[in-house]
């Protein structure tokens, strides 16, 4: 049981470290998906969304940490 | 036919981002053998082995019932995840935010562990290093399963990612039977950030062929990604430098 717990513990960890950056992708990709379905621009342009979005939120992430100091 | 760009890419992620992870179960694998000798450690390795192979085994063809393009999705999701995680822990290292990995620091703790375990349990020794050198196989092993679904199952290349990710096993394997020591000067920091701008990219290009996006130039869009991560992170390094004294007064 320990051992199947610290198996899901190492594999939920290789996606999830920073709770801003999983949560703040999840939402990027999300708005992407629902730009391209509610035809609200075209599929390219959401691809940029998706893009430009993934850099953001790694570089506010980047940001967040660095701005709280070393550890 | 798999264009060359994919495919190359694929084996060299799934590569060098199981290195990182073989290295370290290596690590702890090295400490077991180090104390208890190398019958113990050899055999809870083959015990990880076949327990991941089984794994492998029954869920490996769950993944050819999944739509292709949901494939894509989850696929590209996963990897954005763990790529944009890798990238950023690796950028806050060089920026010297967060402390450097050090294997040396694993194999003194885990040795000591198994020093503390032989003190207290004499009698259960072989017992303990083997499930420690068991576990560590199982779980680095997991992850580079996961690294090589990751990188391959969105595009059928799921073969070369393995292929990729067997070359990093025996490739330290050999060094480390060579060596005897833990692999410490292995570049840890920069294989993560490589591999964290190759996954994020990756991420990237599936999530958004499995939401119907064409990309310009198809699979070439892959290298305008990459670049634009690498000259990003770059970036951000040393705007993350220059972050450290403002937060520190």
């Amino acid at each position: 049981m320990n051992l199947l717990r610290a198996s899901l513990r190492e594999i939920v960890g290789l996606f999830l470290d920073d709770e801003f950056l999983a949560a703040a992708a999840l939402i990027v990709v999300a708005a992407a998906a629902l730009l391209i379905k509610l035809h609200v621009i075209a599929p390219l342009a959401a691809g940029g969304v998706l893009f430009a979005g993934c850099l953001g939120v790694l570089l506010t992430s980047v940001w967040r940490t660095a701005s709280v100091g070393r550890r | 036919m798999l264009s060359w760009t994919s495919e190359s890419t694929a084996i060299s992620a799934a590569f060098l981002a199981s290195l990182v992870e073989v290295v370290e179960a290596f690590t702890i694998i090295l400490a077991v053998g180090t104390i208890r000798g190398w019958r113990t450690a050899v055999a809870g390795t083959l015990c990880g082995v076949v327990a991941l192979i089984a794994i492998v085994a029954v869920l490996g063809p769950a993944l050819g019932q999944i739509p292709i393009q949901w494939l894509q999705v989850v696929v590209g999701i996963l990897l954005l995840l763990f790529g944009l995680r890798w990238l950023r822990k690796a950028i806050l290292r060089y920026a010297g935010i967060i402390a450097l990995h050090d294997e040396t620091a694993t194999f003194t703790a885990e040795t000591a562990q198994l020093k503390k375990a032989a003190w207290q349990q004499p009698s259960r020794l072989d017992w303990v290093a083997g499930v420690t050198a068991f576990k560590a196989v199982l779980l680095e092993g997991l992850e580079v399963v996961f690294i090589v679904i990751a990188v391959g199952a969105g595009h059928g290349m799921v073969g070369p990612a393995a292929a990729g990710a067997a070359a990093a096993a025996i490739f330290v394997l050999a060094i480390g039977c060579a060596v005897h020591r833990p692999l410490a000067r292995v570049p840890e920091n920069m294989l993560k950030f490589g591999v964290g701008v190759l996954l994020s990219s990756f991420g990237v290009f599936w999530t958004g062929e499995g939401l119907g996006i064409s990309w310009p130039g198809n699979d070439a869009a892959l290298i305008g990604f990459i670049l634009a991560f690498l000259v990003l992170s770059l970036l951000s390094i040393r705007a993350a430098r220059r972050a450290i004294p403002e937060a520190a007064v």
